[in-house]
């Protein structure tokens, strides 16, 4: 009987120790009171491949001045969950991102207004600041391209250079070409059009960039609730092109990863592989000297003169709801990393980012310099207008959508996709809230 | 003793008692009040009605997917059931290896859905591959696969629980059974299955409610493709609360539908089976 309740006894500590811990730490945590009164940083970042830059940044942050900064960095993709779910939080982040307008419209509560403050002086041009109204609810702070990354010395050993792709046509000739001795060369033209969930933003978004960015430059319009679809045939002709010159079958597009294509890429499996600058890292390895980037052509009249797709889907925003002190905390740490020697090296070299700041420093990225090359040879710059696309639900039927048509390539299923981009279009802009 | 327990249950029950507070009924009511708010963070909701509620019902998706679901659920109920209880059956006859066999099948339950998913997916898309289709092309294809992929995982588990039921059949009712000249499959029908109610109960329910639940395997086998063709009720719920801006109160709404059916369910098949007990 003492046996039992000795026992009884030694079990219930257990639990009570259990239960004291468990609710002991959150409290723990919220006393470190020395520190409220120089105000803390919680950034979450977007960017995974730069997340190990970001928390030496921040150590060294708190190293030289003793502000507390904390980096999280969301998985690739999980960015609006991991957001949503922080914000709820009362350590909720400070600095967080928004991917443009269509981003913006959910956060546009949580956005401290930017104007006038010590990051937004630093601008080079003013487009880089994200607005809602008056308001300079965010700031980008890293422009980037994308294109047809292409690898030189394959390229040259199917007996062309970058020289002989002006425009659609005869980018098409090259690529039909490769397909056509591809078993002599032993490489396809273009990596697997992977439709997979770590892929399908190649297309779904990057590639459905270019018919949208025709359409707003003819109707003089930057955003829009209706597309009209003028260009679609131009993106199934580039589509067609990517998913019959590769290195799968159309049918298998849609078990395709991101890393399939990068390895194929890398093992030079292919000459093609439509992506951008920030896979430079990943990519390096085939030397900077075979690097390369085209500007993806679609058939478009003056397409000549049209350079790699420029610029941003980062933009720093504030958390308007953080405690004062804590907001000068970031927008000092924001400041701190776009002027200071140590921030802008982080950024510009450690992260290969081109920074829109007057500190900006020359690339070490060949890919950033190639397509910088375009526009010093005047060509003009396509920009990002897929951060206007209504939701990811539009994204997603397009998507599937295009990954049905690559099976089976009947005008029935370009049908299917036509109906997903303008109807799909017209019905998620008004569900939009 | 007794009293001691009595007298001390509220400190045993307690750790328990406050996590499923703050694990399961704050999160439950939270939950409710959202379904009729607008918001973009669960701490910050603006009341708005019955208007997630209508777009809910007014979504074509999410009655497919409700079908889907349902299909599936009875589908897998039917598998995992019959296929679980025939391999009670022969692995609590007397031969060789049977603890092995029943460590065997019990595995693949000690995997993770999201594992499997993508473990499952390789496979199917390896052999489809021959006959250049693949997975996502065709919801059926999803569907099947889904099946094959839950029966693997569950079977095992509701095995161990067909056995344990069997098992505690006691052993004169079978012997008296087959003085009496009842053939094998009389003594199955008429003894060992009403006999085993209890476990076929358990096992019923778990496997319908798994069937409705379904979210991990759905998201990492199909991921709703084609066009959210392959989607099932609680990936539906997932993708409505993030797929678009302003729509996390419809998700709400649609979780909260979604319980009522899976509770309803639950119930109905309780209560049909359990009726059919018989007092040993």
């Amino acid at each position: 009987m003492k046996k039992k309740r000795v026992l009884s006894v030694i079990l219930t500590v257990a639990m009570i120790t259990g239960l004291a811990a468990g609710c002991g730490s959150s409290s723990g945590s919220g006393g470190s009171g020395s520190d409220e009164a120089k105000g803390k940083v919680y950034y979450l970042n977007f960017k995974p491949e730069a997340d190990e830059y970001w928390q030496e940044l921040a150590e060294t942050y708190t190293e030289e001045t003793g502000v507390e900064v904390t980096v999280l960095t969301a998985a690739s993709g999980e960015y609006e969950k991991t957001l949503k779910s922080e914000m709820a939080k009362t350590d909720a982040p400070t600095l967080f991102q928004v991917n443009g307008p269509v981003g913006l419209a959910s956060w546009k509560d949580y956005c401290y207004d930017l104007s006038g403050s010590d990051i937004a002086g630093e601008l080079t041009d003013d487009s880089f600041a994200l607005m809602d109204g008056d308001k300079m609810a965010g700031i980008a702070y890293v422009i980037e391209n994308y294109g047809i990354i292409y690898n030189k010395a394959l390229l040259e050993k199917a007996g062309y250079t970058a020289d002989d792709i002006t425009d659609f046509d005869s980018f098409k000739k090259v690529v039909e070409d490769i397909t056509a001795r591809k078993d002599e060369l032993g490489f396809s033209a273009f990596t697997s059009a992977g439709m997979d969930g770590s892929s399908d933003w190649r297309f779904k978004t990057h590639l459905a960039n270019l018919p949208i960015y025709y359409e707003y430059k003819d109707e003089g319009i930057n955003n829009t609730d209706a597309i009209k679809g003028t260009y679609l045939d131009n993106y199934r002709q580039i589509w067609d092109l990517y998913i019959n010159n590769a290195t799968c079958e159309p049918t298998e597009i849609s078990t395709k990863t991101a890393d399939d294509a990068t390895a194929e890429f890398v093992t030079e499996e292919a000459v093609f592989y439509q992506n951008g600058t920030w896979e430079y890292n990943n990519i390096a390895d085939i030397g900077d000297e075979n690097l390369g980037i085209l500007p993806i052509y679609i058939g478009v009249e003056g397409e000549e003169n049209q350079g790699v797709c420029t610029g941003t889907e980062n933009y720093w925003c504030v958390n308007v709801k953080a405690s004062e002190e804590d907001i000068q905390a970031t927008l000092d740490f924001m400041n701190w990393c776009v002027t200071s020697d140590a921030g802008v090296e982080a950024m510009c070299k450690d992260m290969g980012f081109v920074i829109p700041f007057n500190s900006n420093l020359e690339s070490e990225n060949t890919l950033v310099n190639e397509a910088n090359k375009y526009m010093e040879d005047g060509k003009t710059p396509v920009t990002w207008v897929f951060s206007t696309m209504p939701s990811e639900e539009w994204k997603n039927g397009v998507g599937s959508a295009l990954t049905a048509y690559a099976a089976d390539q009947t005008d029935a299923n370009w049908d299917a996709v036509v109906t997903a981009f303008v109807d799909g279009w017209a019905t998620e802009a008004a569900a939009a809230k | 003793m007794e009293k001691a327990i009595r007298r001390y249950m509220p400190i045993f029950v307690l750790p328990t008692f406050c996590a499923f507070i703050l694990g399961f009924i704050v999160p439950f009511i939270m939950g409710i009040w959202l379904s009729f708010c607008e918001f973009t963070t669960v701490t910050d909701a603006k009341f708005v009605g019955l208007s997630n509620y209508i777009e809910a019902f007014k979504d074509t998706i999410f009655r497919h997917s409700f079908w889907y679901t349902v299909l599936f659920a009875v589908v897998s109920l039917i598998v995992i059931n019959v296929v679980a209880f025939a391999l009670a059956l022969a692995l609590t006859q007397k031969m060789k290896g049977t603890n092995i066999f029943r460590t065997i099948f019990f595995m693949p339950n000690l995997i993770g859905g999201i594992v499997l998913g993508y473990i499952w997916q390789l496979i199917f898309n390896g052999i489809l591959a021959k006959y250049s289709t693949a997975l996502g092309l065709n919801e059926w294809y999803g569907f099947w696969g889904l099946i094959i992929l839950v029966s693997w995982q569950q079977i095992g588990y509701m095995m161990i629980i067909y056995i344990a039921g069997l098992q505690s059949i006691p052993g004169d009712v079978m012997e008296a059974a087959q003085i009496d000249g009842a053939s094998g499959i009389q003594r199955l029908f008429r003894v060992t299955i009403p006999m085993m109610m209890p476990s076929i109960t358990i096992c019923m329910f778990l496997s319908i409610t798994n069937g409705f639940k379904l979210f991990d395997q759905n998201l990492s086998l199909t991921a709703g493709e084609p066009a959210k063709m392959s989607e099932m009720m609680a990936l539906n719920i997932f993708n409505t609360f993030y797929g678009r801006t302003g729509w996390e109160g419809v998700g709400q709404a649609k979780a909260v539908i979604f319980f009522v059916i899976v509770v309803a369910i639950g119930m109905i098949q309780l209560r049909a089976t359990r009726s059919k007990e018989v007092q040993q």
